[in-house]
């Protein structure tokens, strides 16, 4: 992948409604219509969410009828990989920082000192 | 030592999320450190700049908790739960929702303290009602809530 399309991944995954509605494709095919309903915004505002997120190559849509139904795309998926990836690398910090919380605790035990 | 202090954090079946750690101090003073809120303030705020103004917590069967975080950016939220059992050192069951400002789904979280060695092995598991639940948390909600893991994009590009 190159550089500019990361960026335009990280972009895309920068904003809560978008992650939301990349979650909510992770579980199966949406239309716009399903997308917006949990939100409470205008199909025009989710219909810009899901420009920005097919430009940015993680979903695709599909013709069926008169509906545009959307699912992930590969690099959807990634994306989604990705952001687990480094959520689970916040909650570590959490724990490092828990860990010195604990020396500090018990001065006394076999902690590693700094 | 890398390895025994590696997190790890997995989905399991269709609703439940799965988090491990290894502690080097026992499971009493895991434990304390996840119930006094003095402790829980100085380590539960996830990445750099967020703060914890707020932190109540009435560490008995029906007592309530309710953190608050805040950034000067980022702005506030919070979580709130109730705690269900407490089996000190070794188990905490709790109910906790965040809010962003609405209410999320529940999450019924039950966490063990394990004596691991001279150590401890924490282990979260979660359960979400259901997998898109699931799925929002993972990608919306943790990193904000959970463990105010809040990840600044922004400051990747």
């Amino acid at each position: 992948m190159i550089a500019a399309d990361l960026d335009a991944s990280f972009a895309a995954l920068a904003d809560p409604t978008r992650r939301a509605i990349l979650a909510r494709l992770a579980s199966g095919e949406a239309t716009v219509m399903e997308l917006a309903k949990p939100f409470e915004m205008t199909q025009p505002a989710i219909s810009q969410h899901l420009k920005v997120l097919e430009e940015a190559g993680l979903i695709v849509k599909r013709i069926d009828g008169t509906k545009r139904p959307r699912r992930l795309a590969k690099a959807g998926i990634d994306a989604m990989d990705q952001w687990l990836a480094m959520l689970r690398k916040a909650l570590e910090k959490n724990y490092e920082r828990l860990d010195e919380v604990l020396a500090a605790m018990e001065p006394t035990t076999k902690g590693k000192k700094r | 030592m890398n390895t025994m202090t590696k997190m790890t954090l997995k989905t399991e079946g269709d609703t439940h999320i799965v988090v491990t750690r290894h502690f080097a101090a026992p499971p009493e003073a895991v434990y304390r450190a996840h119930t006094d809120p003095r402790i829980i303030q100085k380590w539960l705020l996830g990445p750099e700049g967020w703060t914890m103004p707020v932190c109540i917590s009435d560490a008995q069967p029906g007592g309530k908790f309710r953190y608050e975080w805040s950034h000067p950016k980022q702005g506030r939220f919070h979580i709130t739960g109730e705690y269900v059992v407490l089996e000190p050192p070794s188990r905490i069951v709790h109910v906790e929702r965040m809010h962003l400002p609405d209410p999320t789904p529940e999450n019924h979280v039950e966490t063990r303290f394990d004596p691991d060695g001279s150590g401890t092995l924490m282990t979260i598991r979660m359960t979400l009602p259901d997998t898109q639940t699931r799925a929002a948390m993972l990608s919306t909600g943790m990193e904000r809530g959970m463990e105010a893991s809040y990840l600044r994009l922004e400051s990747m590009l």
